[in-house]
C-alpha cells in the first residue's frame, strides 16, 4: 500500500497534463452514449428483448472512454464480457451492437457471440471474452505478433477485479514482462467479485497494483471515475509500450451501479457504500469539471440528446432487424465457410 | 533411391518435426515457433534441434513453464498476421490450458462471424510406450476430436511429419498435431525437397480383402505387424492409417469396408468416446448392409496408463489383441 502513489486530483502528474479540451469533449461524448446505450440494453433486457445474459459497465465509463481516447487505431483492445462500453469506445456501431444483444440478423457477428462475445476486428476490438483469465494471455500474442512485425501496435487488455486471482493473469504478466511486449492490462477494480467483495478472497488489498512489483513493473492505482486520470495513466502507459519500454499494469479503482449480470440488483451491496460511489459517477462528475473549464452548458446538452436520439434509432434499428438465417448454426466453424469434419 | 530422379534418405520421426518446421519457417517469414525448451535445449525430445540457430530467437521462443500463456501467446499472434507453431510438451499438460484449446482458439472463430482467423499449429508429444507413468503417457486425441472448431492430426511416418505439419502450417484454422512419442527414433524415408500433404486423407498402408483395420499414430505399425502375422494364417487385411480425425476420411474407410465386409478399429486411447467408436458408428449408421460381421474395436482398457513396462505393454492394444480382434470380426 506504502508503495502505491496516492490518488492524484484530476489532470495533475499522471498524464501529461490536463487532456486537451477536444479530447475531453470527445470523452463526454463517448461516456454519455455508453451510458444511454447500456441504460436501453437494460430496459430491453426487461422488457425480453435482450436476452441470455449482459453484463453493464454502467459507472464504470470512465475507464473505457479514457483508455479509448489515447489509443491509435491501430492498437487492439481485449476486453471481457462487460465489454460493450470497450466495443463501442473503439467505434462499433451502436446498432450493430444492439442487435448483437437482442440476437438479430444485424449484430455485430450475426447473432453468433452474444452480449458476452463481442467482436469488431474492423475496429480493432479483438473481442470480448467471457472465461476470466483467458485474454491476457491472449493480448499478449497480439502484442508479440506486433513486436515481430515492428508494427508499433499496442495491445490494451481490460479485466475485472476477480481476474487477479486466477492463474491466467500471473502467466500473462509475467510474459509479458520477460518478453518487453507492448501490452497495457487495465484492471478495472469495482470492489466486487460477482457477489462477493473482492478484499475478502484477496491477500492484498489492491488487486492488481500490489501485484505489480512481482512482475518488475510499477504499481499505478488510478481513479478510474476520473476520465482524466485514465486517459492520463493511459497516454503514460500506451506511449511507453510504443516505444519499446514493455508492459504495464494500471489498476483503475471503480465502481458498478448495477448488479453483476442480467437483473441482478445487487443488493448484497452496503447501502452507504453504493450511495457513495454513486456521488462519485464518472459522467455528472466529469460534465462539472467541463462547466468549470469554460464549456458552454448548450455543447454538453446537445452531446446529451444526440446521444439519446443515436440509442433511439440503434433500438429501432436492431428491433427491426429479423433474426439471423437459420444456416448460420453450421456456417464458420472453418475458413472454408463450413463445418464439415469430413471428407 | 525414389522414383524420377528424387533424392530419398532415411531419417527419424524425431528429425522429421524439425525439418517440418525448418521448411515451412524458410518459406514463409510469418511462421514463428515457441513452447517450453524448444530453443536452446532443442526440445525435452530433441525434435527442434537446430532451429533456434538457424532462424534466430525471436521466431524460435524459449517458453516459461506457463501453457496458457503459450497459447494465449499463439492465438494472439494468429489473430494478427503471424501463423505460429506452439509446442505444449506433453499432450496430458492440455490440461492446464484446455480453456485456450477448447473455449478460445476452437470457438472464436464461429463466435465472431468468421471476423477471426487463426492460422495455428499446436504441436504435442502424446500417448504411451515409453514408461512415463499416467501424466506423461496419455492417449488424449479424442479429448480434442471431441471439440468442434479444431483439426486433428496424428501421423505415423516421418515422410507424413514434414508432408502434414506443412499442411497444417498452411492451415487456415487451428490444427492439433498429436507427435506419438514412442514414434520419436523410428525411422523412414523421407524424400528431398519441399513435402506437403493434404489434411483429412487417410493412407491405405496394406490392402487386403478379408478385413479392415483402421489405426492411427503407433497404431499403425502395430497393426501392420499383426497384418503380418494374419497373412501366415492366410487373412488378407486392409491396414488404414487415418492420419487425421478431422477432417475424417469416412469415403477411404467406407470404400475399404465395402470391400472386406469386416471392420477392426485400433486406438491407443482409453476405450470411452475413443476414436474408434465415431468410426464404428458412422460405419454402422452409412455401411450396415456392407457388414458381413461385428465391428470390434481394440483400444486401452478404460484406466490411466501404468508406469511398469509389464504393465503398460498390457495396457496397450497389442499385436496379439489385433489379431484376436480380427478374428472375433470374421466370425
Amino acid at each position: 500500500m506504502t508503495e502505491l502513489r496516492d490518488r492524484q486530483p484530476a489532470g495533475d502528474a499522471i498524464g501529461p497534463a490536463a487532456p486537451a479540451l477536444e479530447v475531453r469533449m470527445a470523452i463526454y461524448k463517448m461516456m454519455v452514449q455508453m451510458r444511454d446505450f447500456e441504460k436501453r440494453a437494460y430496459d430491453l433486457f426487461l422488457q425480453g428483448l435482450v436476452k441470455g445474459t449482459s453484463h453493464l459497465g454502467l459507472g464504470q465509463e470512465a475507464v473505457a472512454a479514457g483508455f479509448a481516447a489515447a489509443m491509435l487505431p491501430s492498437d487492439y483492445t481485449f476486453a471481457t464480457y462487460r465489454g460493450h462500453n470497450h466495443t463501442l469506445a473503439r467505434g462499433a456501431p451502436m446498432a450493430a451492437v444492439m442487435a448483437e444483444l437482442m440476437g438479430r440478423r444485424a449484430g455485430l457477428m450475426a447473432g453468433k457471440g452474444g452480449s458476452m462475445h463481442l467482436t469488431s476486428v474492423e475496429h480493432r476490438m479483438m473481442g470480448s471474452y467471457a472465461i476470466v483469465g483467458a485474454h491476457l494471455t491472449i493480448a499478449n500474442g497480439a502484442a508479440w505478433s506486433s513486436k515481430l512485425r515492428r508494427a508499433g501496435e499496442v495491445a490494451v487488455c481490460f479485466f475485472g477485479d476477480g481476474t487477479t486471482n486466477i492463474g491466467a493473469f500471473h502467466e500473462a504478466l509475467n510474459l509479458a514482462a520477460v518478453w518487453k511486449l507492448p501490452v497495457v492490462f487495465v484492471c478495472e477494480n469495482n470492489r466486487w467479485m460477482e457477489y462477493t467483495p473482492i478484499s475478502s478472497v484477496t491477500a492484498v488489498g489492491h488487486p492488481a497494483a500490489d501485484r505489480a512489483r512481482a512482475y518488475g513493473l510499477d504499481p499505478v492505482l488510478v481513479d478510474g471515475n476520473d476520465a482524466d486520470q485514465t486517459y492520463g495513466a493511459a497516454r503514460v502507459a500506451i506511449e511507453r509500450a510504443r516505444s519499446g519500454g514493455g508492459p504495464a499494469l494500471i489498476e483503475a479503482e471503480t465502481y458498478r451501479h448495477g448488479g453483476h449480470s442480467r437483473a441482478d440488483p445487487g443488493k448484497y451491496r452496503p447501502d452507504e457504500e453504493v450511495e457513495a460511489w454513486l456521488a462519485r459517477d464518472p459522467i455528472p462528475r466529469y460534465r462539472t469539471r467541463l462547466l468549470g473549464v469554460g464549456v458552454d452548458e448548450a455543447v454538453l446538452v446537445r452531446i446529451e440528446e444526440e446521444a439519446q436520439t443515436a440509442v433511439d434509432a440503434a433500438a429501432r434499428e436492431a428491433e427491426a432487424s429479423p433474426p439471423p438465417d437459420l444456416s448460420l448454426v453450421e456456417a464458420d466453424l472453418w475458413a472454408d465457410g463450413g463445418s464439415s469434419w469430413r471428407r | 533411391m525414389g522414383g524420377r530422379g528424387v533424392v530419398v534418405a532415411e531419417m527419424t520421426y524425431r528429425d522429421a518435426v524439425a525439418r517440418g518446421i525448418a521448411q515451412e519457417m524458410d518459406r514463409d517469414p510469418s511462421v514463428v515457433f515457441l513452447g517450453e525448451d524448444v530453443g536452446a535445449a532443442g526440445g525435452v525430445f530433441k525434435a527442434t534441434v537446430g532451429l533456434l540457430d538457424r532462424f534466430g530467437p525471436e521466431r524460435v521462443s524459449d517458453t516459461p513453464i506457463s501453457e496458457q500463456a503459450i497459447l494465449g501467446a499463439a492465438m494472439g499472434a494468429a489473430m494478427t498476421g503471424l501463423r505460429p507453431i506452439a509446442e505444449i510438451m506433453f499432450s496430458d499438460f492440455f490440461a492446464v490450458c484446455w480453456d485456450l484449446v477448447a473455449n478460445e482458439i476452437a470457438k472464436t472463430r464461429y463466435m465472431t462471424h468468421g471476423q477471426v482467423a487463426l492460422p495455428l499449429v499446436i504441436r504435442t508429444a502424446n500417448g504411451g510406450g515409453v514408461r512415463f507413468g499416467a501424466q506423461h503417457s496419455q492417449s488424449v486425441e479424442n479429448w480434442a476430436m471431441a471439440v468442434p472448431g479444431l483439426k486433428v492430426v496424428a501421423p505415423s511416418t516421418p515422410r507424413d511429419v514434414v508432408g502434414l505439419l506443412a499442411a497444417a502450417v498452411r492451415d487456415p484454422d487451428p490444427v492439433i498435431f498429436f507427435e506419438q512419442k514412442s514414434l520419436y527414433p523410428t525411422k523412414g524415408d523421407v524424400p528431398d525437397g519441399e513435402i506437403v500433404d493434404t489434411l483429412g486423407t487417410a493412407a491405405v498402408r496394406r490392402h487386403g480383402k478379408d478385413a479392415t483395420i483402421v489405426a492411427l499414430a503407433a497404431m499403425v505399425p502395430r497393426a501392420l505387424e499383426a497384418a503380418d502375422v494374419l497373412a501366415g494364417d492366410g487373412v488378407e487385411v486392409t491396414v488404414i492409417d487415418l492420419r487425421s480425425l478431422v477432417p475424417l476420411d469416412v469415403a477411404t474407410v467406407a470404400a475399404s469396408v465395402v470391400e472386406t465386409g469386416h471392420l477392426v478399429t485400433v486406438e491407443e486411447n482409453p476405450r470411452l468416446c475413443g476414436w474408434g467408436a465415431e468410426v464404428a458408428s458412422i460405419v454402422a449408421e452409412e455401411r450396415l448392409f456392407d457388414l458381413d460381421g461385428p465391428i470390434v474395436r481394440v483400444t486401452t482398457p478404460h484406466v490411466p496408463l501404468p508406469a511398469a513396462d509389464a504393465l503398460e505393454d498390457a495396457a496397450l492394444p497389442s499385436v496379439a489383441r489385433i489379431v484376436d480382434g480380427v478374428r472375433r470380426s470374421l466370425l
